[in-house]
């Protein structure tokens, strides 16, 4: 069997949702293996939901917000970047390859580069393979099921 | 009065500073002997695992473990003392978080036995002897050792625990407090707190730190606290050196920074936010000073800026790492 990966997508609403929209208006071709997730701003992205969407078991990481200099709240996504930086290197610590957290920056007319972005994000994911703490994760999650089928 | 209550100190991996912790309450002591006895403290009493497994259940009223859950000792013992108490503190920063032996979660087992059995320089060890958990000498008699575990745990995650106390280790201030709620449960003068985190503020320890508080703080260099003459006037932060009171609940009444010393976290998280270390990044990162403004700097430079901070998780991560979202360091196949 071919692995399909999962992997969570933030886009900020102002630029990287839009262009999403746009891509899909436009049907480019997508692979299907991602889901996103809106915030008001790429900054709005706490590193806390980075690790926790790892720690339940997702591939890969995109965070998506507008180009420097255009951000919808002036100076949000100058704060992206410095944490994406650092969180890179955090992450690299914990094992993880760096390449599995993205940062990209598309704007809402950009269609083509979201659709070649993800496209690119999915095929380095699926060339990394399952994360490392999917595993762990399974093991919870049988846990998990095992405890609510108990409890019923 | 009535029947003194039972008090317990039970050790897990630990250094030991909780329970010099416990005795700094000094003349209080005298306070909480009038109403308690300690039946079982391995640093001070005489007493072994039988006595405590002869009592009955629920018998100590209350135990303060200290120390993370690292091996199958550490895990029995605090199975047992949960099972003989009523009410289960896990005291100190080791107990509520992992604390610093949590810091073995960035290796394995194997590799952590290489290291203290074949690998450091004064070891020689050329059959490559391990530590077995049973052997029976030529003799005949048959000695137990404890198993290592491949993760380090915090006290929460092996038992149910009532109460958490952070810190590293918890104040005397802390302690007087606890004693407070002991002595009003013993009296019957107040109920017990609700379960959770205590003897804590809600509010990070920058909202208590005594030090004048600049409007904007910025990071030029990051120094090193022993080679840098500090201003104990001045935030830590705009002296270049790391603090974590922006993401460190505060309670501790700013110990270190009274003695001018940075937060190290030992406090652990707010209970806003789910990961220490993440909450520390976000603080970090935004107060790195780049010269020029910031929409002239090409991305490699902020990477090179943020690969300045050297060992991110260790820093951050320095009480927290078994209680962190990823709780250890795993490795790409």
């Amino acid at each position: 069997m071919t692995f399909k990966p999962k992997i969570i997508v933030f886009c900020c609403n102002w630029c990287a949702y839009a262009g999403g929209d746009l891509a899909g208006i436009s049907r480019y071709q997508i692979k299907p293996y991602f889901r996103v997730i809106r915030t008001m701003c790429s900054a709005r992205v706490d590193p806390e939901w980075i690790m926790e969407a790892f720690r339940l078991g997702a591939d890969g990481v995109m965070v998506a917000g507008c180009h420097p200099g255009d951000c919808h709240y002036i100076g949000g996504n100058y704060r992206t970047r410095r944490r994406i930086a650092l969180l890179r290197c955090l992450l690299g610590q914990f094992g993880l390859n760096q390449e599995r957290l993205g940062l990209a920056w598309i704007s809402a007319g950009e269609a083509e580069k979201f659709a070649t972005t993800m496209n690119d994000f999915i095929e380095c994911i699926t060339e990394l393979g399952p994360s490392p703490y999917r595993k762990t994760t399974a093991d919870t999650q049988s846990a998990g099921l095992a405890k609510e089928a108990a409890d019923v | 009065m009535s029947e003194k209550i039972k008090i317990a100190i039970g050790q897990g991996a630990t250094c030991s500073g909780c329970d010099i912790a416990v005795l700094d309450l000094d003349v209080e002591l005298l306070k909480l002997f009038e109403v308690a006895d300690l039946t079982f403290a391995p640093l001070v009493t005489d007493i072994k695992y039988k006595d405590v497994e002869a009592m009955d259940d629920g018998e100590i009223t209350i135990c303060l473990y200290h120390g993370a859950v690292r091996n199958s000792e550490n895990e029995h013992i605090a199975k047992l003392l949960r099972r003989k108490s009523q009410i289960m503190v896990a005291y100190g920063a080791c107990a509520a978080f992992g604390g610093i032996p949590g810091l073995a979660n960035v290796t394995t087992k194997n590799k952590i036995l290489d290291t203290v059995y074949d690998d450091t320089a004064t070891t020689v060890n050329p059959e490559h002897t391990r530590p077995q958990t049973h052997y029976v000498s030529p003799e005949g008699h048959e000695l137990e050792l404890p198993e290592l575990f491949e993760t380090v745990k915090a006290l929460d995650d092996v038992i149910d625990v009532d109460y958490i106390i952070g810190a590293c280790p918890p104040t005397r201030e802390m302690n007087v407090k606890l004693l407070g709620v002991v002595l009003d449960f013993v009296h019957g003068k107040a109920d017990l707190p609700p379960k959770g985190i205590i003897l804590a503020s809600e509010r990070t320890l920058c909202e208590e730190c005594p030090r004048q508080k600049p409007d904007k703080v910025f990071i030029d260099e990051i120094k090193s606290v022993d080679y840098t003459e500090l201003d104990p006037e001045k935030c830590f932060l705009e002296q270049g050196i790391m603090c974590f009171g922006p993401a460190t609940r505060g309670g501790c009444d700013s110990k270190c920074i009274n003695v001018n010393m940075p937060c190290r976290g030992c406090m652990g998280p707010t209970a806003a936010v789910l990961d220490h270390g993440a909450s520390c990044l976000s603080a970090f990162t935004s107060i790195l000073k780049v010269s020029g403004s910031e929409s002239e700097i090409p991305e490699e430079e902020i990477e090179k800026l943020m690969a300045k901070m050297r060992d991110p998780l260790g820093t951050f991560y320095r009480f927290t790492l078994p209680k962190s979202l990823l709780q250890r360091v795993v490795k790409e196949t």
